[in-house]
Parts: structure tokens; sequence; C-alpha cells
């Protein structure tokens, strides 16, 4: 796996570890089955689809299921990050950069040039790819295939196979092996089975949007869209009470479940996208960038999407609503004041309640857009401009092209061999942006810092996926309470020292902040620490 | 504007100049020709197995030096000028001070052994040992086997190291058991068992009697002590402890003796002048503790409490309860209180192990009154704020199995051991845990 050109990475030899006879095995399997799906979309005709998708997709599970098993397969217990740095594939080496350029060609195709995948425009019958999985799809929900059902299967796939590995690596622990399982469960239930079933439930009469019930508005940024709301509408009570829990999920059981359990009930038990990344993305964790100047960056980024997505939705929200109150009680300048109530409530309490918790540039944020956004409506309101100065449509076709495919796809995933796993969730995803705030602001979740023992080593800080610098806080004996942190537990299990456990306790004293530790003079630290 | 010089950038010197930053406007500068910035001593190890790089084990960006107005000069100091208040530096510089701190850390332990000083013969210490490692340790075919002396923590993570790069290892550990001069025999016993099965070869009551080189002077053998066995090695790890590193002090007239002695104040016999850290000697030691200290958190604590000194409030070193961990391997070890290899007199060991797993604790109390002297743990995670208060309300022994639940730190959804726990304890004393 390594080029001499690593040693310019480390002071230590890039040659220690090799790979046993049968993960090169393993390695041939997987690899042969990527390539015929390759064939396929380069439309070559496989004589009996089923037989030619069953190998190949047969090839690649016992690829990666044999190469997981033979990996841990002579290992005790424990956490296994021997090697990492020196590891070409992981470690922005040239096959990192390879992988890069290959998974963002993918992403690529599939959100622009679905027909080089086979994709059947306009209703013509789908070739190559997408055509070899027409059985697989006519078989889950009576329909053909499509790049998107084609993308599912091989999403699911990789968080399938790759949890495998991950619970084998991480088989000592036992939140890890939870987590795992559970990110596996949504995945192919929520995510890709439930949906397809669904699907089957169509008729002439009776139609539901396709829903994978735990994307959550505003992730699943285009839930309360015109032709969805319709959909919800006309589908009677399972319509209906689908719509409710769309808005009930973000308004209700996320801030409930936020409070008890810290954001990660959602980024790293629940998601498909941090589902992905906990799996298939774990070797790519320590490449998260730790600096301070990164979290600066990452703080403007990722609200900023916020504030985009939630102009948009409200954009297109308000542009097919109607006005006659009389006809539906929910017309245009009721929903805008309900926004606008709303906004400012947030922003009311946090200023009343939480204001001496926010840094510098979170204020000067927080009011700057506050009063962008109601200037906007105020211009609208007042003068009659477009609501958020463009129309609806080109706010969603925009949000759509730069957030929903080159962000959260192209960049999110296929920068993993760049910038790390969880590049989307950190820096771009708007639901990690609001969970985040209800996780710093008022929640009971902490990372707790076992008193004076942590040794500064910095395992906790190179294997955060989220690029906060853990060590930062544990050896100043103080909790880690920060909005991005998806609550993966990784810096708990690579800890050697036992100092850090998640944890939801009372919110007293959950921020702590202290100068001198645990383990001196008891006067001294009374002295100093003022708490 | 006072200018503290401080010699020595670890974690001692450091979170002195850390904390005079934060007490005061005087001017800070370290000296280290170990490297540029503070990095994490105790991290050198993860470099080598792949787990970080180098630049990971700095606690500190680059930027946060300057931006706190703490000087970094790179450099040797060769000797130390008490009386003009200056210390020498390599190449003819120097540097006065008003005020010094002496955090040079120690050296690794050379008892005299023919063949030490030859080439691949080190410790594990410092970064530069970290740099030999990789020239005469790199992987099995340039190092076919490597012999370790020495079984305290240095040796075993050694031990660990090499392992990684699937470098054989040969251990010699002169007590019966591992660091066995610190644990219980109950304990050796686990963690030998468990460094046996990572394929180590494990020889205890063994010494090194000589090391032996080819014609370059390189190392290719050890002979071990008494059964004149010749051990066919590469490289060999000098692990058995470190002692003060006092280079710079030679000439001067600062106190020494094995260490820098200090008083309960950290000064040392010559006014202005403070010795912190693993180099530092306590002239009367402190409770059970050594009058030397080489631990990371002694050496930060040292730190905490002379920054006040320095900055005019004269201040102790008066560290709370003891306390310490490490990792074996995979077994993580913490430790409260005082637990001795053999209970103290008039104490007891009470001592719990799982049946299968490397999972263990062993707790010293009076056997008369039950005080709870302390507890080592292996393989389950405890609470140190929680033991430190059970220490300072002496709690006895059947009250802190009855709460052990309460400190128990192991990650949500572990398999809580505290029921076979209590049973155990049920049955050895015969007590019933207070309800």
């Amino acid at each position: 796996m390594s080029l001499k050109i690593d040693h310019s990475f480390s002071l230590s030899n890039p040659d220690a570890h090799q790979l046993s006879w049968q993960q090169k095995v393993a390695v041939v399997f997987g690899i042969s089955g990527l390539f015929l799906l390759l064939l396929a979309a380069f439309n070559v005709e496989f004589p009996n689809k089923v037989l030619s998708l069953t190998i190949a997709l047969g090839l690649i599970c016992t690829g990666v299921i044999w190469y997981a098993y033979e990996a841990y397969k002579n290992e005790l217990e424990g956490i296994k990050n021997n090697g990492v740095w020196f590891n070409n594939l992981i470690n922005r080496g040239i096959l990192g950069y390879g992988l890069g350029v290959l998974i963002t060609a993918f992403y690529i195709v599939l959100y622009f040039y679905p027909e080089y995948l086979g994709f059947g425009k306009n209703g013509e019958p789908n070739t190559g790819l997408v055509a070899l999985f027409d059985p697989l799809s006519r078989l889950l929900s009576g329909n053909n295939a499509s790049q998107w059902f084609v993308y599912g299967v091989l999403y699911t796939l990789a968080i399938l196979l790759f949890g495998y590995k991950f619970l084998k690596k991480y088989r000592h622990s036992k939140y890890q092996r939870l987590r795992t399982f559970s990110v596996m469960f949504f995945q192919l239930g929520f995510a890709f089975l439930i949906p397809e079933f669904m699907a089957r439930l169509n008729s002439e009469s009776f139609s539901l949007p396709y829903y994978d019930l735990k994307n959550i508005w505003p992730l699943n940024y285009y839930n309360f869209e015109q032709y969805r709301v319709n959909e919800f509408i006309s589908a009677g009570t399972i319509g209906l009470a689908l719509l409710i829990f769309g808005v009930a999920s973000i308004f209700i059981i996320t801030p409930i479940l936020t409070y008890k359990y810290g954001k990660r009930w959602y980024c790293s038990w629940v998601c498909g996208c941090g589902g992905l990344a906990e799996t298939i993305g774990d070797p790519f964790r320590h490449l998260s960038d730790k600096r301070l100047y990164a979290w600066k960056i990452e703080r403007w980024v990722v609200h900023s999407v916020l504030v985009f997505v939630v102009l948009m939705t409200t954009a297109v929200i308000h542009s097919y609503l109607g006005d006659d109150g009389s006809r539906y009680w929910l017309t245009k300048s009721t929903f805008l004041m309900l926004v606008v109530g709303f906004l400012t409530f947030v922003f009311g309490w946090t200023m009343l309640f939480r204001r001496q918790e926010l840094g510098k540039d979170a204020k000067l944020g927080a009011i700057g857009y506050f009063v962008i956004i109601l200037s906007l409506v105020g211009l609208h309101v007042f003068y009659d401009s477009p609501l958020f100065l463009f129309n609806a449509e080109a706010l969603r076709s925009t949000y759509g092209f730069l957030i929903g495919a080159i962000f959260s796809g192209v960049i999110g995933t296929g920068f993993y061999p760049i910038f790390g796993n969880r590049i989307w969730c950190r820096m771009g995803c708007p639901m990690a942006a609001v969970l985040g705030f209800q996780q710093r602001m008022l929640s009971k979740f902490r990372i707790t810092t076992n008193g004076g023992q942590c040794i500064s080593c910095g395992n906790c800080s190179v294997y955060c996926e989220m690029g906060i610098d853990v060590r930062a806080y544990a050896q100043k004996g103080e909790n880690i309470v920060r909005s991005s942190c998806v609550g993966c537990g990784i810096c708990s299990a690579v800890c050697p020292r036992g100092v850090l456990k998640l944890e939801n306790k009372s919110t007293e004293g959950r921020i702590n902040s202290r100068d001198i530790l645990l383990g001196n003079d008891v006067d001294l630290m009374k002295l100093v620490n003022k708490s | 504007m006072d200018h503290v010089v401080i010699i020595g950038n670890g974690i001692s010197g450091i979170t002195a100049a850390r904390h005079i930053r934060k007490l005061s406007q005087k001017k800070i500068t370290v000296v280290s020709s170990e490297s540029k910035h503070f990095f994490s001593r105790t991290a050198l190890m993860y470099v080598y197995m792949g787990h970080m790089k180098f630049e990971h084990t700095k606690p500190y960006e680059n930027w946060f030096w300057k931006k706190n107005r703490i000087d970094l000069k790179y450099g040797f100091v060769t000797s130390i000028n008490t009386s003009h208040k200056l210390i020498n530096l390599e190449n003819d510089d120097a540097l006065s001070y008003d005020q010094l701190i002496i955090a040079t850390g120690s050296l690794p332990n050379r008892f005299g052994w023919p063949g030490e000083n030859l080439k691949g013969v080190q410790g594990l210490y410092s970064k530069q040992d970290l740099e030999s490692l990789e020239i005469y340790a790199p992987g099995p075919d340039v190092c076919r086997r490597a012999v370790i002396v020495g079984g305290g923590l240095i040796g075993i993570e050694l031990a660990e190291m090499l392992h990684s790069r699937k470098i054989p290892v040969t251990l010699l550990v002169r007590e019966s058991g591992f660091w066995n001069n610190v644990l219980p025999d109950a304990n050796s016993q686990l963690i030998d068992q468990h460094i046996r099965a990572h394929g180590i070869d494990l020889r205890l009551n063994s010494e090194l009697e000589a090391i032996k080189s080819d014609a370059s002077g390189r190392v290719n053998a050890v002979i071990v002590k008494g059964t004149d066995e010749e051990i066919s090695c590469q490289f060999v790890g000098l692990a058995a402890g470190v002692s003060p590193n006092l280079s710079c002090l030679k000439s001067s007239n600062i106190e020494t003796d094995r260490g820098v002695l200090v008083n309960r104040f950290l000064e040392t016999n010559i006014k202005d002048v403070y010795a912190i850290g693993d180099c530092a000697q306590q002239r009367e030691a402190i409770g059970a503790r050594k009058s030397i200290e080489a631990v990371w958190y002694t050496g930060r604590m040292m730190g905490e409490t002379v920054a006040q000194t320095i900055c005019g409030r004269r201040m102790k070193y008066k560290p709370s309860h003891w306390f310490n961990s490490a990792k074996f391997f995979e077994i993580e070890y913490q430790t409260y209180g005082w637990v001795f290899s053999k209970p103290k007199d008039n104490h007891n060991h009470f001592h719990w192990q799982h049946q299968e797993k490397p999972i263990a604790i062993t707790i010293e109390y009076h056997k008369d009154s039950l005080e709870f002297k302390g507890i080592n743990t292996f393989g389950i995670r405890m609470r140190h704020d929680i033991f430190d208060s059970w220490l300072t309300q002496k709690r006895r022994v059947d009250e802190v199995i009855r709460d052990l639940a309460k400190a128990n730190f192991d990650p949500e959804f572990f398999k809580a051991y505290e029921p076979m726990i209590q049973l155990e304890f049920q049955k050895q004393l015969q007590i019933n845990a207070p309800l």
C-alpha cells in the first residue's frame, strides 16, 4: 500500500504494514466486482442481468468482509491505529488523491450526467449500469431503476460492509458497536427499504413522495417543496401524518432529543451522511484540520449555509401559499409572520440568556444575519420587492446546485481522502448547525474530562473527525462542550489514560474552565480556579 | 521588567511559563536543545507506531508562543553562573536572568554495562531517541530482534512500539514480574500474561550482563546474567529507569544530590533559582512520595506551583492525593492513592480479577480501621475527582466498594463489573457492604 514518497510524511518507515495473501485475494475480489459495474457503465451487455448483478455485488461484499475479517482476526481487542500515518491511501498520498478524484468524478456524473450511467432520460429504457439494477429495483419497488436507486444500493452497501469492518475494529467498545448497528439499521431500513416499499403502495389514486423519514429538514432541504406538500396532502391521513411528522421532527423531536443526548442521537446514530462517514469514511477521520483557523472558517460557513436554507425554504413555501385567509388559514403573510416571529424568539432568547456563551464573531454573525433577514422581509413587505430579492425558484435551484449537489455530494464525499470524512458535516450541513446550536446552548451532553489525568498526547485531537482540538480542553481539565461534536466517542476510545467520557448529566457545571488541575494543592486550586 | 529564564521545554517548564504569563508581565524565555516547540513526551511512542505525526504531539499551535510572549530559544546550556545571574549556551551565547527555573528532565539510566554506549543501544526519552530508533530499528529487515532491558513503563512502551513494526522483542525484567516493585503480584501477573499474549519474549528474573557488537561498533547480541545466554539482536532498549539530567549544573554552586535539591517551595540553595519536574529532588520526601518524582503530572503541578512563587505569591509544593495512569498494550491502568507492591504494615489488599478478560482491581486498606488507602484498576476507568474526595474523607473500604459504581468512568453501555466486585468483596472479607 505504500509508496516511497511517504518518507516525507513521517520520521518513520512506511513499509511496516503489509497485507496477508488472504487480504490480497479479498482486494482482487472487491476490485473485480467494481470492475464489472464499471464495464456495465461502459455499456457492455451482460447476458443475464440478474446473474451479473449478483456476481458483481457478491464479489464486492465478499471482498470487503473477507478483508475486514482478516485484518483483525489475529489482533487482540483494542485500538487499531498502528501505521495509520504511513499509509499512502489514507494519508493524502498519491493513492489518496487518486481515490478522491475517482469519487469526485463519480458524483459529478451522478448528479449532472446520469445518462452516462445509463439512465434513460424522458422515459427511455435504461441502459448500462442503471439497467443492470433494473431487476433489483423492480423486485423492491416495482419500478425500473434510476441513477438514484443505483446510488442508494451502493451507499447502503458501503455502510453495511464497512460497518462490519468498523464493528471488527472496535469490537471491544459496546458504545461503538451499538452506534454502528444503529447507523446500519437506519440506512438499510429507513433510507433504503421503507421508501422503496412505500413506492409499492402507490397507485393511480394514491401517491406518497419518496420519503426517508429520518432525513429531516434542513438536511432534507426539499421536504417542503410544493410538489411534495401537494402529494402529502392528497394522500389523505397517512400523507398528512407524514407532513406533520416532517414539521414535528425539526421543531419538537429534535430539540428534545438533543437536550437529552446531544446531537449525537442524530449525527452519529441515525443520519445517513453520518453513517457513511462513520463506516467507509472512518479510515480518513484523522485528516480533519485541527487548527483554530479552521474552526473560525467552519463557524462562518456552516451557519451561513443554515441562513441560506432558511431563506430558501421560506421563499419557496411563501411562493406557493395563497393570499386568501378564508380558503386556507396559512397565507403568505401569516407564514411570513410565523417565520419572523420564530427567528425573533430564537435570537431574543439567545441574546438574553446565552449572551455570555457567544464568542465575539458569533455575536457579530447572529446580529448581522438577523438584521439582514429582517431588512429583506421589510423590503418585501413595505416596498414589494421579491422576497429575499431573488425569486424562489432561483434560490431553490441555486441551493440545490451549490449545497445539495456540490457541497454535500461532490465535495462532502469526494474529498474524504483530502479533508477527512466529516467535511460536509462540519462545514456544510445546516442540520448539524441547528443541532449544534441546541447542543451548545441547551443540552445535558458533554464530554467529561477526568480530573488531572490528561497527558496531552493528542490522540483525541488527531482522531476527532470534526477537527475539534479535544486535547486543548482535556489538558485544562475542562469538559468539552462544542457545537460541532457529533459524539462519535472515538476520542474517548483512543485515549490511553481514560480521560474522556461522553455523558448526559445535569447542565449545572457543564462548562467548567479552570486553571489548576485536580491533583495539586487544594488551597491553590481554590485560590486560582474561579467557579 | 524581570526576566524569567526556564531551562527545558517539557511539561514542567512550559506549565511554569504559561502560568507566569497568566500572572505577570515578566519577560519569559524558555531554552531547549531538544526541540523548538513544546511537545508531549508521552506521545513519542505514537509517532513511531504511526498513530500520529510528530507535529501532532505539540499541544499548542506554533503561533501560541509569540501571542503569549513566551520566547523560545533553541540552544544547549553549558553552564550556569549564579553569581552573575547568567546562563551560558553553546557557541558563546549567554542569557542573563532575574529568576531561573531548572526543568531539565531526566536521562535514561546506564549502570555501567559493558557495551552500553554502542550504536543501537539507547533509551526512549527524547525526540532524539525517537529519531535514533528510526535509524536502528525502523523495521524487521534492519532489526531482526530487539532486546529491552527493564520492566517498567518505558520498557513496555518500547516493546509495544517495536512490536507494532513487527520486530520480535525480548524483554529482560530483573524482578519476578512486570513492574513488580510497584505493582502487587496479581497485577504484575496480569500484565505478564498480556505481554506474552502479544508474542513478546518476556524473561523474568533476568538481568543484562553485557552487550556485544560487530566490527562496525553496532550492537549484535546481549549476554544474559547468570545463564550466559547470548541473544542475537540489532537493537537494545535501555529502560531501567531514569535519573535527573544535571549536565548543565556541573560547575555551578547549585546544590545537587541525585537531583537538584529543593525545599518545599521548589527553591534551590541559591536565591532566585528554582528546580521543578523530573530533575528536582525534595530535601525531604512528601508523604509516601519519592523525593524525585519523574511523572508527567507532578511536573505539571510543580510548574503550576512555582509560577505562583515567582509571581510574588510564595507557595509550598503541596500535591494532593497521589494518582497516575498508564497503558500496557491494550490494558489501561489507573491508580488513586497508594497501593504498594506488598501491603504496608497493618494494611491488606483486596483483589478482584475477571475470570477471562484482563480486568482487575486491587485495593489497599487498613485492616483494623478499614480505611481506604488506594486503588489500582486495570481495564476499568475510574473518576479522579470521586477518588480524590473519598481519600480526603478517609472513607472506609466497604463504603468505597458499596459506591464503586459512582466512580466508574467507562464509556456508556460498557459492562458494569461492580456487582461481581461487591460479591467477591463480601466473600473475601466476610463484610456486607453497608447500605
